[in-house]
């Protein structure tokens, strides 16, 4: 069998690195390098990572080199301060200019944020720790996230495109984006509100002429005929680039998911046979594909036990020729070191893993988590729930087997205590699904357009039951 | 030796009974819930015959060894009058009963239960006298330490511990369980059982039946040399070693006599009833102390911190958590008490206010009432939480009848308040938007959402209760997310109902 010959050969990689283990198993022996000897205490088992090795795609119209690696601002780390009786956070600006040194000094040069952010605060904290760097070292995205209505209009929308330039501390932008195309109830009516009928779209693109945005493009979700739509304008707008949604899950099982969403082999697909670079959101899907059941953890690691499980995704992103660059929301220097040594150097997979990829999604179509990234899109909501933290528990129960469904026996009681238990840690009483009064404020802002109400009820009915069932 | 067992048994039974009031997880009351129902005067005011009947028995056979090794206050007093004479040596001296002033008490306490000023038999009754102490001093510390296994615990990934809401139940209750504790342990410190030898109604009852007590502590008068030192090692001050005579209405056998006594002339056995006690006129004082100190605790009102209104705003940035105002506990026309209660008047006249179901109220719902004529006795509100269909706690636990037991079954059946709407804070109406979280969560399904405007297409819906379905739990009130004023809340019902 194909996949039992790569497992044999990369596990025997993974030893000669290690130099352990070679005469257990007999194999190995002779590329056993002493002096790495990881075993002796004398080195870490994981190498340093090389600062020269990453992979770079070329953007066509500019012919820049841009990293494989694109750091996404929307998970900066933050810190927790006691203001007022009420607990807030600020963005850890020391931490943040830590990671972007650390990324820019291995190769990252493509930072992607927007005036949403991080409750607002992502493109000021960017422009701060990148304004330490040469300006021609870096390349910066960012969006003209009109979402409310009160900004749709022309003077709402080009104040925040400007106010962008202030937070950034730049005088031109290289990669400028029409936010969350396809989003909302009314995808099309919404880019025209936002984009056309106030003539922004048709300023930016003036400016674009005249070099203060360098590339212009934009990042979809949703309603497919939006992005249809404004692909077959291509010939008039000259896309640079387009963001999407795009991992191992999403390929083929996006519209599964969710009907009102599009696999990513078809946006993919699209792109391509126009020659539009695309650059990737979500490869990890929030962190999702790497918190994967416990059965799946053991099968990736098993391929690859030297690798990371997020590392797949990020391969597997990467793998595509027609992709720029795959943005990663890195809020942990772990995050950000992991994924560097996915990029620099790159190995792509191969077919067979790739295959080996599809079929792990398959398997993880059996497991019904709820597609939440925690991207925050639908926070704050105005009722004071923490609609993220509610799904990530319940995808966390689902994941470690603590959604008890029959009501026999310990197993019973041991997972409908951690589920109960758990969810008050997780998330504060008030804050939690039984207070969703059905409002879906929400909704329209999910870019994975799951029907937020609807799953928080049926959430809030799940513990309902757990509790009435004690 | 009796001394020793007394001291054993009194110890068990004070560590249980307090972990009664601390433990919220209910493992304790499953195994030791018997330890409150066989308290005195609970057990009078359920009409408990049968404990009733056993501990007069027990009292005819033993004395008064229900005030030392059953009643938590009597424990208590013991503990700090030990750290008395740890501090001086033969401390006590006999003092002459002081009948007036018990009897005025007795007859204080029985006028009490038969008015139903349950804020007078509460203040009276030495058990609750206890629960209050724990309750509002010892579980909030208790609390505390839990929540920090708790955290360390989900540290560890464990769900060994979970942590729990801490609030202030009352601020009357925390007066008067603190000013309690102050009060008995100077007094216990000085003077022993002197609490339980003038003002406790169950002890002047006892001491009734002890008088003729089937075994007793008896001075051998051939072996007596006269010496006192028993005398001044009595806390209950009941033994007049110059007359050889005990005062046997006050004696609540503690046995530390009889390990005094170097001549080995008191015993613990059976005598044909002795002298009459002597009765010593005094000046007789009134039960002012207890009564001055409840009033001037009537000023205190429980408050609710006022917190910023969150408006719905406009969402223009991505994450955060928008800030929550409290709820504020809504003017009821009708007090609410729990399912079990039967009625307030069944409350007012059983509850002796140990704050038992207070402590094991799971949902924040129980608290102590401010009230005048029922100070201290629970009432449910429903600001932190509803009162939840799968939960019958203070039912289990009430040992006094106030709230007598029910099943499950029978109490989404019990009509215990309805809820009532209040138009100017409905959210559909006030912000616009889609709700009917009150009628989502009904557990009996009372509330429908229906068209504000009939004639209008696609007008907002609005809840509409059906009281006679509704059960008064509260749920609606509590999840609705009208702040700091719920767009529905409960009224109670003076009787319950069942449905």
């Amino acid at each position: 069998m194909k996949h039992e010959d790569k497992k044999g050969l990369n596990r025997r990689d993974f030893l000669k690195r290690l130099g352990a283990g070679a005469s257990v198993l007999g194999v190995g022996l002779v590329g056993c390098d002493s002096k790495n000897n990881a075993v002796t205490g004398s080195q870490t088992a994981l190498p340093d990572i090389p600062t020269d090795k990453m992979e770079y795609r070329t953007n066509p119209k500019t012919g820049e080199k841009v990293s494989l690696l694109g750091y996404g601002c929307m998970r900066w780390p933050t810190i927790s301060v006691e203001g007022g009786g009420d607990k807030t956070d600020d963005i850890d600006q020391e931490m943040v200019n830590r990671l972007v040194d650390t990324a820019i000094s291995h190769g990252v040069n493509y930072f992607d944020t927007s005036p949403a952010y991080c409750k607002g605060r992502s493109e000021r904290a960017t422009g701060i720790a990148l304004k330490r760097h040469p300006r021609e070292s870096f390349y910066v995205a960012t969006k003209l996230s009109n979402f409310s209505p009160s900004t749709w209009s022309r003077k709402a929308s080009l104040d925040m495109y400007h106010n962008s330039f202030k937070e950034l501390q730049v005088d031109y932008i290289d990669y400028l984006l029409l936010h969350g195309i396809g989003m909302g109830d009314d995808g099309m009516e919404a880019l025209r509100g936002r984009y056309i009928d106030n003539g922004v779209l048709d300023y930016l693109l003036k400016e674009r002429e005249a070099g203060r945005i360098r590339n212009l493009g934009f990042s979809y979700h949703g309603d497919i005929a939006v992005f249809d739509y404004l692909l077959s304008k291509h010939d008039e707008y000259k896309w640079d680039f387009v963001h999407i949604q795009l991992n191992y899950l999403d390929w083929k099982h996006a519209k599964e998911i969710n009907p009102r969403n599009t696999n990513a082999e078809y946006l993919y697909g699209e792109l391509a046979k126009r020659g539009i670079p695309a650059i990737i959101m979500e490869p990890l899907l929030g962190g999702r594909l790497s918190k994967l059941h416990d059965h799946v953890v053991a099968r990736l690691k098993q391929a690859e036990p030297d690798r990371s499980v997020a590392s797949w995704a990020f391969r597997f992103a990467g793998t595509h020729p027609g992709v720029l660059t795959v943005l990663s929301g890195m809020t942990y220097m772990e995050h950000l070191e992991d994924n560097l040594r996915t990029y620099a150097p790159f190995k792509p997979l191969t077919d067979d893993e790739m295959q080996f990829l599809y079929d792990t999604a398959d398997l993880m179509m059996q497991y019904p988590t709820i597609p939440c990234n925690d991207c925050k899109y639908c926070m704050p909501c105005p009722y004071g729930l923490d609609i993220p933290a509610i799904l990530l528990h319940y995808n966390k129960c689902v994941n470690e087997g603590n959604i008890p469904s029959s009501r026999d026996g310990d197993e019973y009681r041991r997972a409908r205590r951690a589920f109960l238990v758990g969810y008050d840690r997780s998330v504060p009483r008030l804050r939690q699904a039984s207070h969703c009064i059905g409002c879906n404020q929400c909704g329209p802002h999910c870019p994975q357009s799951i029907d937020i109400p609807a799953e928080l009820h049926r959430i809030d009915a799940f513990v309902e039951q757990l509790k009435q069932n004690g | 030796m009796l001394r020793r067992i007394r001291q054993t048994v009194a110890f068990v039974v004070i560590v249980l009974i307090t972990l009664l009031f601390l433990d919220f997880t209910g493992s304790v009351h499953a195994w030791f819930g018997w330890l409150a129902k066989v308290q005195f005067l609970p057990a009078l005011l359920a009409l408990n015959l049968g404990v009733i009947i056993g501990l007069i028995v027990l009292t005819l056979v033993f004395g008064r060894l229900y005030c030392s090794v059953v009643c938590p206050l009597g424990i208590m007093q013991d503990g700090f009058a030990r750290l008395g004479r740890m501090a001086k040596k033969n401390r006590y001296r006999y003092s002459p009963a002081k009948n007036v002033l018990r009897y005025v008490m007795l007859a204080v306490m029985v006028l009490a239960v038969i008015l139903g000023v349950g804020s007078l038999v509460a203040i009276l009754a030495p058990y609750s006298a206890y629960g209050r102490i724990v309750q509002s001093l010892f579980a909030p510390v208790w609390q505390w330490a839990n929540n920090q296994l708790a955290d360390w615990a989900a540290s560890r990934d464990s769900y060994a511990f979970y942590s729990i809401d801490l609030w202030m139940r009352g601020s009357v209750t925390l007066i008067v369980g603190a000013l309690t504790l102050a009060v008995l342990a100077v007094l216990a410190w000085r003077n022993g059982r002197t609490y339980c030898n003038t003002i406790c109604p169950v002890g002047t009852v006892l001491g009734f039946f002890a008088r003729f007590a089937w075994l007793r502590p008896v001075i051998d008068t051939s072996k007596c040399n006269g010496c006192g030192l028993c005398a001044r090692n009595c806390k209950a001050a009941c033994i007049d070693s110059k007359n050889h005579s005990i005062d046997y209405s006050r004696c609540v056998d503690c046995m530390d006599c009889l390990d005094k006594c170097h001549r080995g002339a008191i015993s613990y056995t059976h005598l044909r009833p002795a002298l009459k006690p002597d009765s010593v006129k005094t000046d007789a004082k009134t039960g002012d102390k207890a009564d001055t100190s409840r009033r001037q605790f009537l000023g205190a009102t429980a408050t609710v911190a006022v917190a910023a209104v969150a408006s719905a705003q406009e969402k223009t940035v991505d994450g955060g958590l928008a800030v929550i105002a409290d709820k504020k506990i809504p003017a009821r026309r009708t007090r609410i008490v729990p399912p079990g209660a039967v009625s307030l008047r069944n409350m007012a006249s059983h509850c002796t206010a140990c704050q038992l179901c207070v402590s094991v109220c799971p949902n924040g719902v129980l608290r102590p009432s401010t009230d005048l004529l029922t100070l201290m006795q629970p009432e449910s509100s429903y600001e932190r939480g509803y009162c939840r269909p799968e939960c019958t706690k203070c039912s289990d636990v009430c040992p006094a009848g106030a709230i007598r037991p029910i099943s499950v079954a029978d109490k989404s059946s019990v009509q215990i308040g309805h809820a009532v709407w209040v138009r100017e804070n409905c959210i559909p109406l006030t912000d616009g938007v889609e709700c009917g979280n009150c009628a989502r969560h009904c557990p009996v399904g009372a509330i429908t959402m229906v068209a504000s405007d009939p004639s209008a297409d696609g007008s907002r819906k609005i809840p509409v209760v059906n009281t006679e379905r509704c059960i008064g739990c509260g749920a609606c009130e509590n999840l609705c997310p009208s702040r700091p004023f719920s767009a529905i809340y409960v009224e109670g019902h003076e009787v319950h109902r069942t449905i």
